[in-house]
């Protein structure tokens, strides 16, 4: 392992030229599992992995392995993207292409490795083959890039993720890694780096847009004695999982993201803002920092280069608001996460009153891969505007989900029915909701939107930080909106008015507007009114005047939703009917008398006892008691029963 | 002093009145503004935490697949909210936001165990089952 | 360097680098603040003070935003408008509605801008939860259903008075000011100064009353009800009545107080004349012994309170004379009791002070003998005069009259002791008059007078060098620390919680923020310099007390009853 590690640091770290000689890529080659004496088993291991399963097939593998003596190699990898395919297991033969196979728990290890070992490859779990030129390929199984989920996508920054054991440095500066960074404090000046990121036209990846290359500079011409940056690794938005699955899968990326933008403006500490949750990324990503160390890419003196640089994690100890870059300075300094005035600017006075960047970490992801191919390769990527790819963590009811990566200008319809597959269970698709809790609503009608960051403030919608949720007919979006208010409502900080109270007032309305009709007498009918007629004018103030971005945002949702779904919304306040019979004040049910037997299933389970009937004779829902939970609708073995 | 707040709570599972008293009198800050920077965060607990530990997935794929009704069965079963503790010590939940399952939700986590595909339906099962282990133990 | 911007479609000068609202405030253009106080950097709390930039997205905080050449701002255009009108609706929602039973009717910074905005109906609704109402504290009483948190009492609790005894506490809509672990006030570190009070925009902190207390016993034959007003009393009550306030409105006071059904009246200034003569002997004693650490010499309860809670080593230091209105709260219950042939308990004895810790410094252990307090009851300035207004008194019509022996007078070192500094002047030169027979060079006594939180100075006698300190609001304390700490020793130290000393104590008007009594300190200064009776052995009030009627009285002869004693305090820091 040390020779390893003096080959790689001395070979190639400090390699002067861009080319490396044909025996050091022999090795790396080697180091890549690029050609292999023995079968080489990958399995998944993130979260989503684990969740799925993945740790039981980890012990089942290890077991066949012994129990067979194989010669094969067991390698933990990344997770890839796809959600539904965890836990993933690939399996190489020796001068073959990669076999992926999906959902292998643990029952179905022994089977498929029997299988694939005597060349029996099982079809029903199978993903695709996947290799580089010069792998023998196999004969009638699918190429995974050739998957629509997959074709489509751009895996720029993903390009590492489920190809390499995350915890391995070796194998991470064999695919390339941290040369970009080592070159850069060897030879270039601060200036000149935060000039490559300017020119290439990078633009913060967390919804804001702002070019990164500005923001560095801003930092870089603000005199000072130390600077900071910090990476913001929060990702508390509900249904964010991207950052999560990048930091597991590929946190030697991200290291050397947040190093080289350490370098950029000239700051001798960076900071890691993480996730109270994520405890396994947490620890992948210290692990790198670690071996970073060790390898002597973080320190002093780096390289001989002079530069010294450290990589602290801070825990967030659970705010939402902390993810504003005021508040995230004011936790950082001790203090409650209370965002601050703006200006001035982090960039001019942050942390500690030093000139301090925050930035995302999928815009930190980004740098390597623009520092080692150049600025004018990103600029052929995306659209003239927005340079680059787009990192998505598509979710909801589409037929495929999990983390993807698509070129800027590519359409919200291609996403959705290419690579999300379009929609599950043969249901119409109602819309997609990006950008979470501070996001908008793209109806059918406009699926032809790309994903671009001008396209789309045109049109009023802002790109957030990667939420895409598919939602279909039987989706409320009226409880969706509530649902996002909630959050917000729970995560203000409380220390502007139309926030703290905006967001708790919009909630109550939203509240009372799904709720059950025949508490209504007339006050409270005309309270509802006055309550709806409001939210209009509490969410455009808001917006107005709300000291950050939370505030700011917490909004948009409900505008979005008024602007696209305004029937559904009407529905509810006047008809006092929920079209996809999910607000359960809502909907009632009533018997089918022809399909009823009078089993009495339904009385017995009903909990408010809104069921009447004679045993062998057709049963009678009471509306007015019924609360609309829907157990008797679940249960009922002859579907006599019907949401009214 | 969060990163020290945090290694307290780590270590005891609360932050007492006593302890934030000697981390006022170690630091020189006023406990007052500890306790007050303590409870803007929702990780800091000011009674012990139950023995089971519920933690329950409201991400949006996990919202729209039911988990509002997991939660409030629980919230039924148990009789507490989220970071109460229950008389007996043994039960007490939280509410977090994606957990990262999302296509196997709803999602519940117990104690480091994931359970998946939550329904309302398996959770009184649950707690008598969970119950029995910490007690057999 | 001055530039002009466009306002309302006017154009105005501007300095660079000041915010949009100070260029507007210096051009005569008015718009509502709510969380912004005076020599505060900005926090952006409340947000009325928006107004729309030219060019910008969203409304911009005028308070924050610096002027740039180039803008085009409009401060009242229909969506600013809107924008505040729904703000303040927001805060009303979540607000009781209950203006006719608030202490701060007609007095409050929220109740003026609904006003101003023209709210006229209810249009938003929320959910009110009742948050508590705490009445624990003697002097404080906090209302949590009423507070807005702007945030002004937290800053000024942890910069100006540096006690920081209460923070923000949870977020969002259950945020909620309050002690260390959100108990009630008396458990806390709260040192009841008040400051809070002062700036607070409604009723959420209010001085705890007892005005209804005062007007049972009035109505009350069998008790004798006494009144004692400190110094600076009348001068506040008739900036309170909105009259002007001249030397001769103390006597008009004295007929106004038995009008209201008081059968004495006295001065606490008297009480302050033998607080200062009790101090220069301890002083002296002090001097003579050689002793090494200062005599630390205060009237004010709070810093008491403060010294008990968080300095305890210095609590030996500490003069053990009562404060002023304690001294002659004893003297009426003894003395007076005596003269009037009645028995001390049914006797109801009312102080009117600018301070609302006396409340709490009346309820101290050492206050009371054999069960039965010295004070009795005791009143902030703004409640008195809200008890004049309430009994009808016309004040302008109405004749001057004595006060009422044996506590009919004070010197004006006593009027003097009420401003930052003017104890330690005034014990310097009672301390110079009793020993040395003269006066002591005024060039250094001046330096007392004013220059920030922490002042010093030393004055030569004929054979030694008496250094004084002032600490004018706890921020001095600090800078006294680091002087001790650097080897200077000080003889005496005077120390006041309330900057600029009781004048601006939590019981006088509310004022805007702008008036800062310089009239009425230079006044007191004036009569200093002027008067015959400029100290405590000068005043024949002070004689007769001293040198017969105390003498007389073997239960106070021997002066233990002007003494008190100091305990550490457990509190939640």
């Amino acid at each position: 392992m040390e020779d390893l590690k003096k080959y790689l640091t001395g070979k190639v770290l400090m390699y002067e030229a861009d080319t490396l000689p044909p025996e050091t890529v022999k090795v790396l080659s080697q180091i890549r599992r690029e050609k292999t004496d023995r079968p080489v088993i990958y399995l998944s291991s993130g979260t989503s992995s684990k969740i799925a399963g993945s740790e039981k097939t980890y012990s089942a593998v290890s077991t066949y392995i012994t129990e067979n003596e194989s010669k094969a190699e067991l390698v933990m990898v990344g997770c890839t993207g796809p959600a539904n395919f965890e836990p993933m297991l690939a399996v190489q033969l020796p001068g073959k292409n990669k076999l992926f196979f999906r959902n292998i728990t643990e029952e179905k290890v022994e089977p498929l490795l029997n299988g694939v070992f005597h060349n029996d490859i099982n079809k029903d779990d199978l993903i695709g083959q996947h290799g580089s030129t010069g792998f023998e390929l196999w004969s009638g199984i699918p190429f995974m890039e050739e998957l629509p989920f997959f074709a489509h996508q751009k895996r720029v920054i993903l390009g590492n993720c489920g190809c390499y054991d995350p915890e391995s440095i070796d194998e991470y500066i064999a695919r390339g890694g941290y040369r970009a960074f080592i070159k850069a404090i060897r030879h270039y000046t601060y200036e000149e780096v935060c000039d490559i990121i300017e020119k290439s036209g990078l633009r913060g990846r967390s919804g804001g847009g702002y070019p990164t290359g500005l923001k560095w500079k801003q930092a870089l011409n603000t005199a000072s004695s130390s600077r900071y940056v910090v990476c913001n690794a929060k990702e508390s938005d509900p249904g964010a999982f991207t950052d999560r699955l990048m930091l597991e899968s590929d946190p030697h990326r991200v290291v050397e993201g947040i190093a080289i933008a350490s370098y950029a403006i000239g700051a001798s500490n960076a900071i890691v803002f993480f996730r109270r949750g994520s405890e396994h990324a947490r620890n992948r990503l210290q692990k790198a920092i670690d071996s970073a160390r060790d390898y002597g890419i973080l320190g002093h003196n780096i390289f001989s280069s002079g530069y010294k640089l450290d990589i602290v994690i801070r825990k967030e100890p659970g705010a939402f608001v902390c993810g504003e870059e005021t508040a995230l300075i004011s936790n950082l300094e001790g203090k409650r996460g209370m965002p601050k005035l703006k200006p001035p600017y982090p960039t001019s006075s942050g942390l500690f009153g030093k000139p301090t960047v925050i930035n995302n970490v999928e815009t930190l992801m980004n740098v390597p891969v623009i520092m080692q191919n150049g600025p004018e390769w990103y600029r052929t990527l995306g659209t003239a505007e927005s340079p680059g790819t787009k990192i998505f963590a598509v979710a909801g009811k589409g037929r495929l989900s999990g983390v993807i990566e698509i070129e800027m200008g590519t359409s919200f319809r291609t996403i959705l029915e290419d690579i999300a597959d379009g929609i599950r269970d043969g249901k119409k698709l109602k819309g997609i909701q990006i950008g979470g809790s501070s996001g908008s609503f793209i109806t059918p009608e406009n699926l032809d939107l790309t994903v671009d960051f001008e396209a789309m403030k045109e049109q009023d919608l802002g790109m957030g930080a990667g939420g895409f949720v598919i939602i279909d007919e039987d989706t409320c979006i009226v409880d969706l909106v509530r649902y996002y208010m909630e959050f917000m409502r729970n995560e203000s900080c409380g220390k502007c008015i139309p926030c703290r109270e905006g967001t708790g007032r919009m909630l109550e309305i939203l509240q009372s507007v799904i709720r059950k009709p025949s508490d209504d007498d007339s006050g409270t009918t005309l309270e509802r009114f006055k309550g709806v007629m409001q939210l209009e004018t509490i969410a455009s103030v808001m917006k107005d005047t709300s000291l950050c971005g939370l505030g700011q945002t917490a909004p948009n949702p409900f505008l979005s939703a008024l602007k696209n779904f305004r029937e559904e919304f009407e529905e509810h306040i006047f008809d006092r009917k929920c079209r996809a019979n999910v607000c359960r004040g809502l909907r009632t049910f009533s018997i089918d008398v022809d399909k009823c037997t009078g089993c009495t299933v339904c009385a017995s389970k009903c909990p408010v006892n809104a069921i009447y009937g004679t045993r062998l004779q057709p049963f009678f829902i009471v509306e007015e008691k019924c609360i609309g939970c829907g157990i008797c609708y679940d249960i009922c073995k002859f579907s006599a029963i019907t949401v009214k | 002093m969060i990163p020290l707040l945090q290694e307290i709570q780590d270590q005891y599972g609360y932050l007492s009145e006593e302890i934030i008293v000697k981390v006022g009198n170690f630091t020189g800050l006023s406990t007052t503004k500890i306790y007050g920077l303590a409870t803007f965060y929702d990780q800091f607990r000011f009674v012990p935490a139950g023995k089971i530990v519920l933690k329950i997935c409201n991400g949006t794929s996990c919202f729209l697949n039911g988990s509002q009704s997991v939660i409030s069965r629980i919230r039924e079963e148990t009789g507490l909210t989220p970071g109460q503790t229950s008389r007996d010590g043994v039960y007490s939940y939280e509410i977090v936001t994606c957990m990262g399952g999302c296509t196997n939700g709803p999602l519940l986590t117990v104690n480091g165990k994931y359970y998946t595909h939550v329904n309302p339906e398996q959770i009184p099962e649950l707690l008598k089952k969970l119950r029995y282990i910490i007690e057999s133990d | 360097m001055l530039f002009t911007i466009q306002v309302n479609n006017k154009k105005i000068r501007a300095e660079k680098g000041e915010t949009i609202l100070s260029a507007l405030n210096r051009n005569g253009i008015i718009i509502p603040t709510l969380c912004r106080m005076k020599d505060f950097t900005p926090t952006g709390a409340c947000r009325m003070c928006v107004v729309e930039v030219e060019g910008r997205d969203r409304l911009v905080t005028a308070c924050s935003q610096p002027v740039e050449e180039w803008m085009k701002i409009k401060t009242h255009s229909p969506r600013v408008i809107t924008a505040r009108k729904t703000n303040v609706e927001l805060l009303l929602s979540n607000h009781p509605d209950d203006c006719l039973y608030c202490d701060k009717n007609n007095n409050c910074e929220l109740q003026r801008l609904a006003e101003e905005l023209n709210i006229r109906e209810r249009r938003i609704r929320a959910k009110k939860i009742k948050p508590r109402l705490d009445q624990s504290s003697p002097a404080i009483v906090r209302e949590l259903s009423k507070c807005i948190v702007c945030g002004r009492c937290v800053r000024v609790c942890e910069e100006i008075i540096t006690a920081t005894s209460i923070d923000f506490i949870n977020r969002g809509s259950r945020i909620h000011v309050g002690p260390a672990m959100d108990r009630d006030f008396n458990f806390s570190s709260c040192i009841n100064c008040g400051q809070c009070v002062l700036v607070c925009p409604t009723a959420a902190l209010h001085e705890k009353h007892n005005i209804s207390e005062v007007q049972e016993y009035l109505n009350n034959p069998d008790f004798m009800k006494v009144i004692q007003y400190s110094p600076v009393v009348p001068a506040g009550v008739a900036e309170e009545l909105g009259l002007k306030y001249s030397r001769d409105f103390d006597r008009v006071l004295n007929s106004v107080l038995r009008k209201i059904g008081f059968e004495k009246v006295f001065t606490t200034g008297t009480g302050t004349d033998l607080f200062i003569s009790e101090i220069a002997g301890q002083l002296i004693e002090k001097i003579d012994s050689g002793s090494d650490s200062p005599l630390y010499i205060s009237a004010c309860p709070a810093w008491i309170k403060f010294a008990e809670q968080s300095l305890t080593e210095i609590l030996p230091a500490i003069s053990t004379v009562k404060c002023p209105q304690q001294i002659t709260g004893a003297l009426i219950k003894t003395l007076v009791a005596d003269q009037a042939g009645l028995k001390p308990e049914k006797i109801f004895s009312v102080s009117a002070t600018p301070c609302t810790a006396m409340k709490f410094e009346a309820r101290r252990d050492g206050m009371m003998r054999k069960g039965i307090s010295d004070i009795d009851s005791v009143l902030t300035v703004r409640e008195l005069g809200r008890v004049i207004r309430l009994y009808g008194i016309d004040v302008s019509n109405t004749d001057s009259e004595q006060a009422d022996p044996p506590m009919e007078g004070y010197s004006s070192s006593a009027a003097l002791s009420e401003i930052s500094g003017g104890l330690a002047e005034a014990v310097i030169k009672s301390l110079f008059s009793v020993r040395y027979k003269k006066e002591p060079d005024k060039q250094y006594i001046k330096k007392l007078r004013t220059g920030g939180s922490f002042r010093e100075t030393s004055i030569r006698t004929d054979d030694k060098e008496i250094t004084v300190a002032v600490v004018d609001g706890l921020t001095g304390l600090e800078k006294l620390k680091a002087s001790a700490d650097a080897g200077k020793k000080y003889d005496l130290v005077e120390v006041m919680v309330c900057p600029g000393g009781c004048i601006n104590g939590a019981g006088m008007p509310f004022r805007n923020q702008k008036d800062d009594r310089k009239n009425l300190i230079r006044m007191i200064y004036q009569a200093d310099e002027n008067s015959a009776i400029d100290l405590p052995e000068r005043s024949p009030v002070m004689i007769n007390l001293n040198g017969k009627l105390i003498k007389e009285n073997s239960e106070i002869a021997d002066k233990k009853i002007f003494h008190t004693h100091y305990v550490k305090r457990n509190v939640l820091l």
